[in-house]
């Protein structure tokens, strides 16, 4: 995970995971990915518009942006700032390229996230240190 | 009697908690606090929701604006603040701030992925209590139940301001008796104001003076108020008379006080912010267009009365006086180039002075087209108050929003007009930025602000009213702040508001008559404004307001105004414009112009605070 995630905002998550809520990160990231697939659908779409409708694009980024940065996807937001860097400056290209990098580090990060869940599974719910609150 | 005072507290606050929530935990504050958590994003909604909930609030979770508008709405007490995301595709965030703010007067915190600070800005501009950055931690939410006392707290100091805590018996009290006893149980609140009256807290806290309950600010309730505010006056709608005229049971005067100090804000807010969205863009401006032409109608005191507000309106008002007259932005001394924003003096705030400044000078914000009032440019800060209160008096409608922005430019050199008039303006010494208006958008203002008053049905001004501005004053919003912050830098927001919103109105119709400004302006009675003022301003704005049929316009911006509560405290004095002087007679369609300019200039609705909306005055292009 190292780099992947920002770990002060992952584990905020984790706090928040309780016995009323075991699987409370596992939902969120769950959410999360179902959530954005949807919004990395319509940017695939705008980018292919032509021409290009860089507002809306922007606008679609920085859904994807907020998104990824509150389950602490690191490396995908700062994919997704650069790729809005592009869009302000109505570069297509640069944002059809930063793009690709942005479903590459989502995709990435999704695999992680999934074998982290597996082993959390199998290790028991007690793996994270989970603090009385 | 102290331990009385404990528990005088503790059962006051039961009571009040259990008033509150009927089934909250009592003492425990802040557990089961009510939040309102609104965001398009279900992630984020979702681990908000876990979040508030681990702090032990009660969230009811919505994912649309207008959903959320409509719970609140059908639920007037039953949440103690919201948190709203900015980005929403069905609503903007700062459009639901508003009109909770209008409506249900609640605290509202915003919260972004941008943490820019325009939009910061912007939250704070439109009264947001707070402003989180995404990813939120769970840490900044902890504390959010700080905004609701606080809020509360303020509520009651208007109260007792407006009534002189007369009806409600001590509301301080009561205040105490609400959240803070809570919070503190007997600690702070207590020992604060509760000490000898713990016994009497507990009554209290039952009793109406108390916290009453929330008043939902209804649509119709809202247009009952804005009528009564209508037909008062802006000048002359004080609480007590408007309670009289609308005549709701139950509605007590801080009620109405509040919602009116509210009122003002937002017809501040609105001629700042109209102008960059302009809602009625055009509408404010195609008057005008013809080179202000209906500024020019503004006489007097509007412009004045803007021009006094905030340094600016004294520049504008030459300017929008010129503008109005002929066009010509007046030979501007250009005595201090400060686009209007530059009157640091004017306008504490720095920044919203800021984003003037760069619009300032482009005239493009004032719709007129190239008019470029600029005349404001150098509203000198050096306008003495006095001379804008002589402006105020003078009874020119000032032209508010519009020329003021021209005037911005011309540097008009409000001084030597100023003389004349007023005399004693005192309340304009306060250099309340007034000149709020955001003159740089003042065309946008103005057509916000039609919309405002228009649309009181809405209760959220800012859209609707384009359409319906029309009718309504023309946009004199923009000189709706200027004279607030004449009125009163800090406190008078109710006065000012009133004002203000009047006078934005007031231009909007009558083409520029700035007259509506000039009533704003000397509405409010109770603040900071010398009776001589009043009376000086009321006649103005009497004939502005009755004059332009502004009385949405009007009503509208006193609504606005009574937003302004929520940063009561934080009120950096509205832009305090030393009140420049003003030159009087600036011709109010200079003042209008300008201060429309301004408006269009984009000038940030600096609402209250920053009220330099108006001040952008350079953009009002003449």
């Amino acid at each position: 995970f190292q780099g992947y995630l920002d770990h002060e905002q992952f584990n905020q998550l984790e706090e928040l995971q309780d016995d009323a809520n075991p699987n409370f990160v596992e939902e969120v990231v769950t959410l999360y990915y179902r959530d954005s697939a949807r919004l990395v659908h319509s940017i695939e779409q705008a980018l292919e518009k032509s021409p290009i409708d860089f507002n809306k694009l922007d606008s679609y980024m920085h859904q994807f942006r907020g998104s990824s940065s509150s389950i602490g996807a690191k490396k995908v937001k700062a994919e997704c700032s650069l790729f809005r860097e592009y869009c302000r400056a109505g570069n297509g290209e640069g944002c059809m390229r930063t793009f690709q990098q942005v479903k590459k580090e989502y995709t990435a990060l999704r695999k992680k996230l999934e074998t982290f869940f597996q082993l959390a599974r199998q290790a028991g719910p007690v793996d994270r240190a989970r603090r009385p609150k | 009697m102290n331990p009385s005072n404990g528990r005088g507290v503790v059962s006051s606050v039961s009571s009040r908690v259990s008033r509150k929530s009927s089934e909250t935990v009592p003492d425990q504050f802040p557990v089961g606090l009510r939040v309102m958590v609104v965001d398009d994003d279900p992630t984020c909604l979702m681990i908000l929701e876990k979040m508030l909930r681990t702090c032990k609030y009660e969230v009811k979770r919505c994912s649309r604006a207008e959903e959320a508008l409509s719970i609140l709405r059908g639920n007037s007490n039953g949440y103690d603040v919201v948190i709203s995301d900015v980005h929403m595709p069905d609503m903007d965030g700062f459009k639901l701030l508003e009109q909770v703010g209008l409506e249900m007067d609640l605290p509202v915190i915003m919260m972004s992925a941008d943490d820019s600070k325009s939009v910061v800005m912007k939250g704070v501009t439109h009264g947001a209590c707070d402003y989180l950055i995404k990813p939120v931690r769970i840490e900044a939410l902890k504390n959010i139940w700080q905004h609701v006392i606080r809020k509360r707290k303020n509520e009651w100091k208007e109260v007792e301001q407006q009534s002189g805590s007369a009806d409600d018996g001590q509301p301080k009290q009561s205040e105490d008796g609400d959240y803070s006893s809570s919070v503190n149980e007997g600690s702070w609140r207590n020992s604060k104001r509760r000490k000898d009256d713990d016994e009497d807290g507990e009554d209290r806290d039952d009793t109406s003076t108390l916290k009453k309950p929330r008043v939902v600010w209804s649509v119709e309730l809202h247009q009952q108020f804005v009528g009564a505010v209508n037909q008062l006056g802006i000048d002359k709608a004080v609480p007590k008379k408007i309670l009289e005229l609308m005549n709701v049971p139950g509605l007590t005067r801080e009620n109405v006080a509040s919602h009116l100090q509210k009122y003002r804000l937002y017809l501040r807010r609105l001629s700042g912010v109209s102008q960059h969205q302009n809602n009625l863009g055009s509408p404010f401006m195609n008057p005008q267009d013809p080179g202000y032409g209906p500024l020019s109608n503004l006489n007097g005191i509007d412009l004045q009365t803007l021009a006094a507000t905030g340094q600016l309106p004294a520049q504008s008002l030459a300017n929008l006086q010129a503008a109005g007259l002929g066009r010509a932005a007046i030979a501007p001394k250009s005595r201090i180039p400060i686009p209007v924003v530059d009157q640091r003096n004017l306008f504490s705030f720095e920044n919203p002075k800021l984003t003037f400044g760069d619009t300032q000078q482009q005239p493009q914000h004032l719709n007129n087209g190239g008019k470029q009032i600029n005349l404001l440019h150098g509203i000198p800060t050096n306008m003495e108050p006095k001379q804008l209160v002589n402006l105020h008096h003078q009874g020119n409608s000032i032209p508010a929003v519009q020329s003021v922005q021209s005037v911005h430019n011309g540097s008009y050199q409000p001084q030597s007009r100023v003389q004349q008039p007023m005399g004693n303006y005192n309340p304009v010494s306060h250099t309340s930025p007034m000149i709020n208006f955001p003159l740089s958008s003042s065309a946008e203002l103005r057509s916000n602000i039609y919309a405002l008053p228009n649309n009181p049905a809405k209760g959220g001004f800012p859209e609707d009213v384009t359409s319906e501005m029309k009718g309504s004053t023309p946009g004199f919003v923009p000189s709706y702040d200027i004279f607030n912050e004449l009125n009163h830098q800090q406190k008078v927001h109710d006065w000012e508001l009133q004002n203000v919103g009047l006078t934005f109105n007031a231009t909007q119709q009558a083409n520029n008559s700035i007259d509506v400004v000039g009533t704003s302006i000397v509405g409010s009675p109770h603040q900071a404004f010398p009776s001589s003022s009043q009376g000086s301003g009321l006649s103005r704005n009497a004939s502005v307001v009755h004059a332009n049929n502004n009385n949405n316009a009007i009503s509208m911006g006193q609504h606005h105004m009574s937003n302004n509560n929520f940063y009561h405290e934080n009120n950096p004095v509205r832009v305090k414009l030393e009140t420049p002087l003003f030159p009087e007679q600036f011709g109010q369609d200079d003042l209008m112009s300008a201060l429309l300019k301004q408006q269009q200039g984009g000038i940030v609705p600096a609402e209250n605070d920053f009220d330099f909306d108006g001040y952008s005055i350079d953009n009002i292009p003449v």
